[in-house]
């Protein structure tokens, strides 16, 4: 048998795939094996490699060359020539956007130059549904030695001494919670690990999964250790269904070898795995919603204390963490709570992956050290702002964080920092806005998410957000007045303070923050009726410039309300009573006779 | 896969299965390994490149070598010379040997690689790189 | 020793046992915290702490956002506020939250006077919204023949799921929709109707706003007693007399028989009689059936179906046709007592009058919403008339005298008209939990041995423990007999006889709402109160004790019933006229 030369990674991410990546795989075979090559070369899907807007990815090893919007069609060409002589094809390969260069090498591609992979250390390299990969890259190893030479309580102090925070979103420090699990005595505990992912745009949980299932389901086991249960349960949002076929794989598989079930890798200590499924409702991410949902019943927050270390799943001891959490669980114990809390700041240790999206040139998944700055995360990773358009703001933290601008842009990123600024690190969402985007409408957006996902059991959160959004309506439409502006400050403060979960107390950090930074464009739209980036529709008109329409009638001809009106070779006029603002004759304009005001 | 029951058998297995990713390990660690790049043109082919290729293998298993990483690159431009193969050691310029094939194989992996002495038929390079 | 903790609210300190929340700590110092959704009934398992009103919200140190007074356990050195401008600020806007998802048509609605909402509105002296011209979610409402859901008027406070589904264990209520759609609803939105629901009306009882009401039938009564055509007779349920002055100001645990008979003329009932004598009418068919079934058993008899249980309560009827379709055989087949008055009205009543029996409107004032369900069975009309046309509860009866302009704490006493105004001391404690297993033991024993009780007091079938059971020798035999009132507490009893878990019982008396008919769903709103619903029932066994005859067989009207017309308990009149049969209904 011929030693094997290269190996082909494609991305088998749910992005990827939906771009018919698995198609790619499989013509790779065809071709490989027409060119007799099938035993040299090896073909395997992994998990995201996080650059998803240039999806599908395939990447060859060892020579680390990265091809980008790959087709199945590509396949042939890429085993002809890659593969069989050893040419790159450029015409997949990554293009800068700055220098307009093709970069061969995912390591000398900006997005990733300043990227360190913890808790997605495996994905995109490792193929997930091979146990063997995991174990080759040290897998269980963190585990079995746990098993061998640590006492719970050692692993809980490794935890602590590692200065690791949950992911989740609230960032309480996970050997704590752990600790605390473990002092209440029970006949059953159970570890949580919550995949119930919900901000919008966010899915580093599910790239997890998908990419490296076994990080998370060791995880779990070194944690039922540490708190003395021996049941696991994943809460997972059925609409991830790659992500539950790999992850149900992963549990199979490490029970076929021994690493869950009874009397793990022979020691005393017996874990195994049941999986939950959420039917995709936001408030289910919230820990007590979550445990409620698991029991069969409506999905709603309930009051804390008694927190689920005291009386979680079916009234026993819980511990609930968050999946991107769990992957930094094993590296821990196989590097070191010492290297662990080596990086990152002072309060805020190692990594956090972000969803980075909007009008950033650079769209993807991406692992940064705690302490980043904004700016490098944005300019240096994300490429910058697309279109050579001027940076607004960059929310943070999903619909429960917060706008944050220019001025933050050096604040170096962790949960304190973030929250001094007005926002939060949520779960990861990181979406960057430009000078198009008017900031009331932003808010609007997060809370229109917030009064959706709302479960409605408490007065502030059910009514509260509703009036909210209903009051930003009232500005976006040009109705609003300034006592709505006062009203929806108060509003705010106090659907913070007296809401029953952290989705209510959080819905309301997207108009403060944007109130407290953008409150000039917030005047805009009340004193003057006027939407300052034009987003508005209600606030903006389009008008002709008289001496610079040519009477051409392309305008009036796209017009599709019967809006405009002239003769030919005439200055057209527009009615604004017909005027649907739909901007189609702005689009349609060749003088540049149209304006928006 | 059969039941791990003892820390000591997951480590005899991650022995065991460690070559699966040991080709993306080394594309992850490329900068610190050596790494020999076999020219594919279609002379190159014609010459041997592949038998070359598998010759170097074989050769930097058999010493047990496993710092030394295998890629392949196209033509460059030594068609007089082929097979060729570029050799890069981590903080030293890449050096071009011509006419790699047969015992040519193992002196290069003897003397340069191992002993870093220099061997004969260096082809003399105007660029920094190949790619 | 339950340990304690020592807390600081508002300056002052109070020590409460360990468990106690903020809100417990603050009633023991007098501090009374405005609740909307918080509900503990003593005595049930009704502990709503749903925390989701937020009116309660209070500062604690040290801690970053309020807590809701009612949820949050008191802990050692704790210091609460719960008047600062902070909370105050926060509680008004919770109001004006709460209101401006209400309708406004408080002049309109069924729980105005009762509306708890409403006394919020007052006390925190709210005098406009600032959201008033905002959405509101807006519900159909579902309309059944017993209780009324308006979804416009629910706060989320989900004590009605917790009754329904805690207390009750029936499950006909959840919460259903998100965000600001969210309302409590029976599964897939169904009518009430269609649903497991039992009309217990324990739901409306806890409701803090008109969300829940009865149906109010009360126009309807006014309609009949001006029609010259008809004649309008009137029986009125034993709980009713001790619970209707409270609507009139008089002190929990008035009797006022006298007054209510004699309000009861001035409205122009043509006929003012009591449920009661349908109720001795009851332990004649109830008391014979049971020795019936217990001497066959003690002969050897296999198929007969022990324990009888009693089937007086239409919420409890209707639960066991949905819950425990296969035990439809069980339960005593004699009617209400409500039933059986209408069965004997409109024929052995009517045929004295020489009427037909469409010219009788028989009304019913009883505790109970369920009575509005029951009178509707189809089993219970002839030719599509029914056996009972209109049922009231004590409130719409309160209603009904306010409205005629009767002065009624100066009525004098006056009596029921006879034949069926007569009734004996067993027949008013049915009533009450205990009540109706108590007057059937007193016919049974004496049937059974042939000698009259030395005491007819049973005071082991008394009290108001959720679940009891007892010990009651009657001749040579030991009765052993099982109460349970609240349907979860019937459930569970069931349950535990169904497992083989406790000695077989004779007999089991159930009655679906808590402390029996005195807690029923009609009555007047006790506001948590459990205290109110034990005066009744006191003020039942008090009417007992003072009632010359105190066992059923004995009433000389039922005895002439039997000779001039029914013939003999069981017999074939008897059959047709006094006994149903039930039927199964579907789980959800």
């Amino acid at each position: 048998m011929a030693d094997v030369k290269m190996h082909i990674l494609v991305c088998g991410g749910t992005g990827c795939i939906s771009a018919q990546s698995d198609k790619i795989a499989e013509n790779l075979r065809r071709c490989l094996k027409d060119q007799g090559l099938e035993e040299e070369v090896k073909v395997l899907l992994s998990g995201c490699f996080g650059f998803c807007e240039q999806g599908p990815i395939v990447k060859i090893a060892p020579d680390n060359t990265f091809y980008v919007k790959v087709t199945p069609e590509d396949a042939e060409e890429i085993v002809a020539e890659h593969i069989v002589k050893g040419r790159k094809v450029d015409r997949l390969l990554f293009v800068d956007p700055e220098t307009a260069e093709h970069v061969a090498d995912s390591k000398h591609m900006e997005f990733y130059k300043k990227q360190m992979r913890i808790a997605l250390r495996n994905c995109g390299f490792i193929d997930p549904e091979n146990l063997a990969e995991y174990v080759a890259r040290d897998g269980y190893m963190a585990l079995g030695q746990i098993l061998e030479t640590l006492s719970p309580q050692d692993v809980i102090d490794v935890m602590k001494a590692s200065g690791l925070r949950g992911r989740g979103g609230g960032g309480f420090p996970t050997g704590l919670k752990w600790e605390f699990a473990s002092k209440y005595q029970d006949d059953q505990k159970y570890v949580i690990c919550n995949a119930d992912e919900g901000d919008p745009g966010a899915f580093m949980d599910r790239s997890i999964l998908e990419g490296d299932p076994h990080s998370v389901v060791e995880a779990m086991a070194i944690c039922g250790y540490a708190i003395g249960a021996d049941k696991g349960m994943v809460y997972i949002r059925a609409e991830y269904p790659l992500a539950v076929k790999r992850l149900r794989k992963a549990i199979e598989d490490a029970r076929e070898a021994g690493l869950l079930g009874r009397n793990v890798l022979g020691s005393d200590f017996s874990f195994d795995i049941e999986i939950r499924y959420g039917a995709g409702a936001f408030v289910c991410g919230e820990e007590t919603g979550l445990i409620r949902s698991m029991e069969g019943e409506r999905g709603e927050p309930t009051s804390k204390p008694p927190f689920p270390a005291e009386k979680g799943f079916w009234g026993k001891p819980s511990n609930v963490n968050n999946v991107e959490t769990l992957a930094n669980v094993p590296v821990i114990f196989l590097k070191g709570a010492d290297w662990f809390a080596s990086i990152g700041t002072e309060k805020s240790k190692g990594t956090k992956v972000f969803a980075l999206a909007g009008k950033v040139n650079n769209v993807g998944l991406v692992e940064v050290p705690m302490g980043t700055t904004l700016r490098e995360v944005i300019f240096d990773i994300g490429g910058g702002i697309r279109g050579g358009k001027k940076f607004k703001a960059v929310q943070t933290g999903g619909p429960s964080g917060g706008c944050l601008t220019e001025k933050h842009l050096d604040t170096p990123i962790d949960f304190d920092n973030l929250v001094a600024a007005g926002s939060m690190m949520g779960s990861g969402g990181m979406i960057v806005m430009d000078e198009d985007n008017c900031m009331v409408s932003v808010a609007k957006f997060y809370l229109d998410f917030t009064v959706e996902e709302s479960c409605g059991k408490c007065t502030p959160c059910r009514v509260g957000n509703k009036r909210m959004y209903e009051l930003l309506e009232k500005i976006t439409d040009g109705r609003g007045t300034e006592a709505d502006l006062k009203l929806l400050k108060d509003l705010a403060l106090v659907i913070k303070d007296t809401s029953l979960c952290g989705l209510g107390q959080t819905a309301p950090n997207p108009v403060l923050s944007t109130l407290d930074n953008f409150w000039d464009e917030y005047e805009a739209h009340v004193k003057e009726k006027r939407c300052p980036s034009g987003a508005c529709k209600s606030l903006v008109s389009y008008y002709v410039v008289a001496d610079q329409c040519k009477g051409c009638t392309l305008c009036a001809r796209a017009c599709p309300a019967e809006a405009i009106s002239g003769k030919v070779k005439e200055p057209h006029v527009i009615d604004q009573e017909k005027c649907v603002k739909c901007g189609a004759c702005m689009t349609a304009c060749k003088f540049g006779a149209i304006i928006k005001k | 896969m059969a039941k791990i029951s003892s820390l000591e058998e997951l480590r005899k297995l991650k022995e065991q299965v460690k070559n699966a990713t040991e080709l993306r390990e080394k594309g992850h660690n490329i900068d610190r390994l050596i790494q020999v790049k076999v020219s594919m043109a279609t002379c190159g082919i014609a010459s041997g490149a592949r038998e070359t290729l598998a010759d170097f293998m074989k050769e930097v298993k058999a010493r047990g070598l496993d710092d030394v990483v295998f890629t392949q690159t196209g033509c460059m431009g030594y068609c007089h010379s082929e097979p060729t193969v570029e050799v890069t050691k981590p903080g030293e310029e890449p050096v071009v040997f011509g006419n790699v094939k047969g015992g040519r194989v193992r002196e290069i992996v003897e003397k340069y690689i191992v002993n870093g002495e220099l061997v004969e038929d260096i082809i003399p390079t105007a660029y920094k790189t190949i790619d | 020793m339950q340990p304690m903790i020592n807390l600081n609210i508002d300056g002052k300190y109070v020590k409460v046992p360990k468990g106690s929340t903020i809100l417990d700590a603050a009633r023991k110092l007098g501090i009374d915290i405005p609740t909307l959704c918080h509900l503990n009934l003593e005595g049930t398992p009704m502990v709503n702490q749903a925390a989701s009103c937020r009116i309660c919200v209070v500062e604690v140190k040290g801690r970053r956002n309020l807590a809701p007074a009612c949820a949050t356990p008191a802990i050692e050195g704790m210091e609460v506020r719960t008047n600062t401008i902070r909370v105050l600020h926060a509680r008004k806007m919770v109001l004006e939250l709460l209101l401006s998802d209400h309708p406004k048509d408080c002049l309109s609605c069924a729980k105005a006077g009762n509306c708890e909402l409403q006394e919020l509105a007052e006390r925190f002296c709210f005098r406009e919204n600032r959201f008033d011209d905002f959405s509101q979610s807006h519900y159909a409402k579902d309309v059944s023949p017993a209780l009324i859901r308006d979804m416009d008027k629910c706060v989320m406070c989900r004590r009605c799921e917790t009754m329904c589904n805690d207390v009750q264990t029936v499950g006909a209520l959840s919460g259903v929709n998100r965000g600001f759609n969210a309302v409590v609803a029976p599964a897939f939105e169904m009518p009430l109707e269609e649903s497991v629901c039992t009309f217990c009306g324990q739901c409306s009882a806890v409701c803090p706003t008109g969300a829940l009401v009865e149906r109010d039938y009360s126009w309807d009564v006014i309609e009949a007693l001006a029609d010259p055509d008809k004649i309008v007779v009137v029986q009125t349920a034993p709980a009713v007399r001790a619970a209707l002055g409270e609507e009139f100001g008089y002190e929990p645990g008035t009797l006022v028989t006298g007054k209510m008979a004699a309000a009861l003329r001035n409205l122009g009932f043509d006929y003012v009689f009591d449920t009661d004598f349908a109720a001795d009418l009851t332990i004649m068919e109830e008391a014979s059936e049971f020795l019936d079934r217990l001497t066959r058993h003690l002969e050897g008899d296999t198929s007969v179906r022990l324990p009888i249980l009693t089937s007086c309560c239409p919420a409890w009827v209707k639960f066991f046709e949905h819950q425990y379709p296969d035990l439809l055989d069980v339960p005593s087949t004699a009617k209400s007592p409500q039933q059986m008055f209408g069965a004997i009205a409109k024929s052995f009543f009517a045929e004295q009058l020489d009427v037909p029996r469409e010219k009788l409107v028989v009304v019913s004032v009883m505790p109970c919403l369920a009575k509005k369900y029951e009178a509707g069975r189809e089993e219970f009309s002839v030719n599509g008339n029914r056996d009972v046309d209109i049922s009231i509860t004590t409130r719409e009866l309160a209603h009904l005298i306010k409205r005629a302009n009767i002065d009624f704490t100066n009525l004098a006493d006056e009596n029921f008209d006879r034949p069926l105004g007569e009734s004996t001391g067993a027949a008013v404690i049915f009533g009450t939990t205990g009540g109706v297993i108590e007057a059937a033991v007193r016919t049974a024993a004496e049937w059974a041995t042939g000698k009259e009780l030395e005491s007819v007091d049973f005071s082991a079938l008394r009290g108001l423990e959720g679940c009891r059971e007892a010990k009651v020798p009657v001749g040579d035999l030991v009765l052993h007999i099982g109460i349970a009132h609240g349907l979860g507490n019937a459930r569970r009893l069931l349950d535990s006889v169904r497992k083989g878990e406790v000695e077989p019982f004779h007999a089991i008396e159930i009655m679906a709402c808590p402390g029996g008919c005195v807690g029923g769903g009609g009555q007047p709103y006790h506001h948590g109160r459990m205290e109110i619903v034990k005066k009744r029932a006191e003020a039942l066994y008090r009417e007992d004790a003072g009632k010359p005859i105190r066992k059923s067989h004995e009433n000389p009207y039922i005895k002439k019933l039997y000779e001039e017309y029914l013939g003999k308990p069981l017999g074939e009149k008897s059959h047709h006229l006094l006994h149903t049969h039930y039927f199964e209904r579907s789980k959800i």
